[in-house]
């Protein structure tokens, strides 16, 4: 896979999403160690609730006490359980309706790890967690019962009681990105100290990269043109404030650089004179790496520096701003 | 049920990349303005001739926030145009054209979609679709999921053990995209010889908890076919989009397709995002080019079939039955 134009990328939101009344009394309740629903108009039970009857759009009303006792009403097997997954062995996924409940909740349901060991119609009760947060993982799965034996009620762990009003949510999802056949051209370019971008067929302007579309034209602005390395600052900004990722101790000049034979501005950043001093029109050459640190990466130019050239009048970079 | 003040419109052009299963040369515009390119070349329009342009994707697939944003360079949105986007399949950017048709001061739209599964965990993307507080901490994806429904139908002898196991298969993921060209009244009786006539489309959606729906049923699609007009006239076609066997099952029993409509299964590389656009795209284009007078077309999204669009399409303008 890796011939540098693949990457793992990771995904990341560290959401914490607001519950509501309904379903943030219905979390309390598993912290609780118990199981709720909510009637509706109609008298139906809905477990776990909804804010709205479904059937016809209304309010729903009161909490009532459902469970812990329940029945699988389908079910689907996982022969190879994930490590976030509620069950370390194989175990099944199933609608459970829980006694009292006219609607069914989907969790895991631990059968020892055969399949053999579910089936619809099976009686489940609910196994719960010691220590409870007010998540629905605090109800830890549902486990087989044969209905004569009374069923442990849980008890409280925590002093905190009531609805729960924040439920962390977050998300993480790992992709293989991949650069396609511009970045591609691009990237391996740099690698051997070539700019190279892509011209549209219809109105001549050069990209940097070369894209799949001109956004004027709509037709591939792929047509390979090399580019030097030198050219303009069309504009820039002084960075004062140090973060983590920074390339220098600040204060330093990010810039775009409109190079010549290109339409587009690449960004980057200009070294060899102070930052007060950068200023637009003002003419750069590109510094590269050592040629044996050269890379498919726009990192082979180190930072761009004064090229001595007199500044270019404004009217000279006003359309590539 | 036709357009407001009698504004007919219609499909008059479709075009889709063959599927792939991993496509690592192209980028989202490149994937959307070959299809672009195409379907208004056979629709004999120019870009600034369009008067929408709506496009259907979803940036969980590639892990790429605003990655519509990337992709719009191939409808060349620059100087600007009158566009939207849904983060849904195509199937629900061609309903927006159409009530945007239906206002009646723009005469043609142009629908795409694109989708790059491949490049992420496609049945953990599709989980993020689920119930925050309820279903998504337990780590269930969207498979295991359609297996529950699958079992669901099995238990009620409408399914067999071999359907179940085609869940356990897991879904096949490609990278694709597809496009449509929809036209008003006489603009399209210009541009196609024989336009597929939109004369119902509607959608409808069933609650996000899974236990609160009968699985074995789909009452979003009977409700959106009712609606759509779809059973006031046996269609000779009809292209359903069915993640799996057993979809199909329940969908043919809310549709009524007996075995007098010839059937279209699902395709073996079903692009998602794009798929439900091209059931719509492939219905159309046998009206188009004479196969069929009368096409249903149907798209789903969410687990389960949770929401369902139904789309009937029509060599005739006016209403013959």
């Amino acid at each position: 896979m890796d011939d540098g134009f693949e990457a793992p990328y990771r995904l990341e939101y560290t959401y914490r999403r607001s519950t509501g009344a309904v379903i943030g009394r219905f979390l309390g309740a598993l912290r609780d160690g118990r199981l709720e629903g909510v009637r509706t108009a109609g008298g139906r039970v809905l477990s776990p609730p909804l804010e709205y009857d479904p059937e016809s759009g209304e309010d729903v009303g009161a909490p009532v006490d459902v469970g812990p006792g329940g029945v699988v009403t389908t079910w689907t097997w996982v022969a190879a359980p994930r490590p976030d997954h509620p069950v370390a062995r194989p175990f099944a996924w199933a609608l459970v309706r829980l006694d009292g409940a006219d609607t069914a909740m989907l969790h895991a349901v631990d059968v020892g790890g055969e399949p053999g060991g579910i089936r619809t119609g099976l009686r489940v009760r609910a196994r719960w967690r010691a220590e409870r947060t007010g998540t629905i993982r605090d109800l830890e799965c549902f486990v087989p019962h044969d209905g004569a034996t009374p069923i442990d009620v849980a008890r409280p762990t925590t002093e905190v009681s009531g609805p729960v009003a924040l439920l962390p949510s977050p998300v993480r999802l790992d992709y293989t990105i991949i650069a396609g056949r511009h970045l591609r051209t691009y990237l391996s370019g740099l690698a051997k100290k070539r700019i190279v971008g892509g011209r549209c067929p219809r109105c001549r302007k050069v990209y940097l990269p070369p894209r799949g579309a001109c956004p004027t034209c709509g037709v591939p602005a792929d047509h390979e043109v090399e580019v030097r390395d030198t050219g303009t600052i069309t504009t820039f900004c002084i960075i004062r404030i140090p973060f983590d990722a920074a390339p220098f101790p600040p204060p330093y000049a990010a810039v775009a650089v409109l190079l010549d034979g290109a339409d587009m501005p690449i960004f980057h950043l200009v070294r060899g004179i102070p930052p007060e001093e950068v200023r637009m029109g003002m003419r750069v050459r590109a510094t590269w790496v050592p040629d044996a640190e050269l890379a498919p990466t726009l990192a082979s130019i180190r930072w761009f520096e004064p090229s001595g050239e007199a500044d270019l009048p404004y009217e000279s970079i006003e359309a590539h701003l | 049920m036709s357009g407001i003040a009698g504004r007919d419109i219609a499909i008059v052009a479709f075009v889709e990349l063959p599927p792939v299963s991993r496509d690592t040369e192209r980028e989202e515009v490149e994937l959307v303005q070959p299809v672009v390119s195409e379907a208004l070349a056979r629709a004999g329009l120019e870009r600034r001739d369009v008067g929408f342009v709506c496009s259907g994707s979803c940036d969980y697939l590639l892990g790429r926030p605003f990655s519509f944003v990337a992709a719009l360079d191939g409808v060349a949105p620059w100087p600007p145009i009158l566009e939207s986007h849904v983060e849904m399949d195509g199937a629900w950017a061609l309903y927006e054209a159409w009530v945007r048709l239906l206002c009646g001061d723009v005469d043609t739209a142009l629908v795409y979609a694109y989708g790059k599964s491949s490049l992420g965990d496609l049945p953990r993307v599709l989980a993020q679709q689920l119930d925050p507080y309820t279903l998504a901490p337990l780590g269930v994806d969207a498979d295991a999921i359609a297996g529950l429904q699958a079992r669901a139908l099995c238990d009620a002898g409408r399914a067999t053990e071999r359907d179940v196991a085609k869940v356990a298969e897991g879904r096949r993921v490609s990278d694709g995209a597809a496009a449509v060209v929809l036209a008003a009244g006489a603009t399209a009786e210009r541009l196609a010889k024989r336009p597929a006539w939109i004369r119902g489309i509607d959608h409808r959606i069933e609650p996000h908890q899974l236990g609160a729906r009968d699985l074995t049923r789909s009452s979003s699609t009977r409700l959106a076919a009712e609606h759509a007009g779809a059973f006031a006239r046996r269609p000779d076609v009809a292209f359903l989009h069915a993640g799996f066997p057993h979809e199909e099952i329940i969908l043919r029993d809310a549709l009524a397709i007996d075995d007098a409509v010839t059937r279209v299964p699902s395709p073996r590389a079903d692009p998602m995002i794009v798929a439900g656009l091209t059931r719509i795209g492939h219905a159309a284009a046998t009206v188009l080019d004479g196969g069929a007078d009368r096409a249903l077309a149907h798209a789903t999204s969410g687990p389960c079939l949770q929401q369902n669009l139904v789309c009937v399409l029509d060599a005739s303008r006016e209403a013959t039955s």
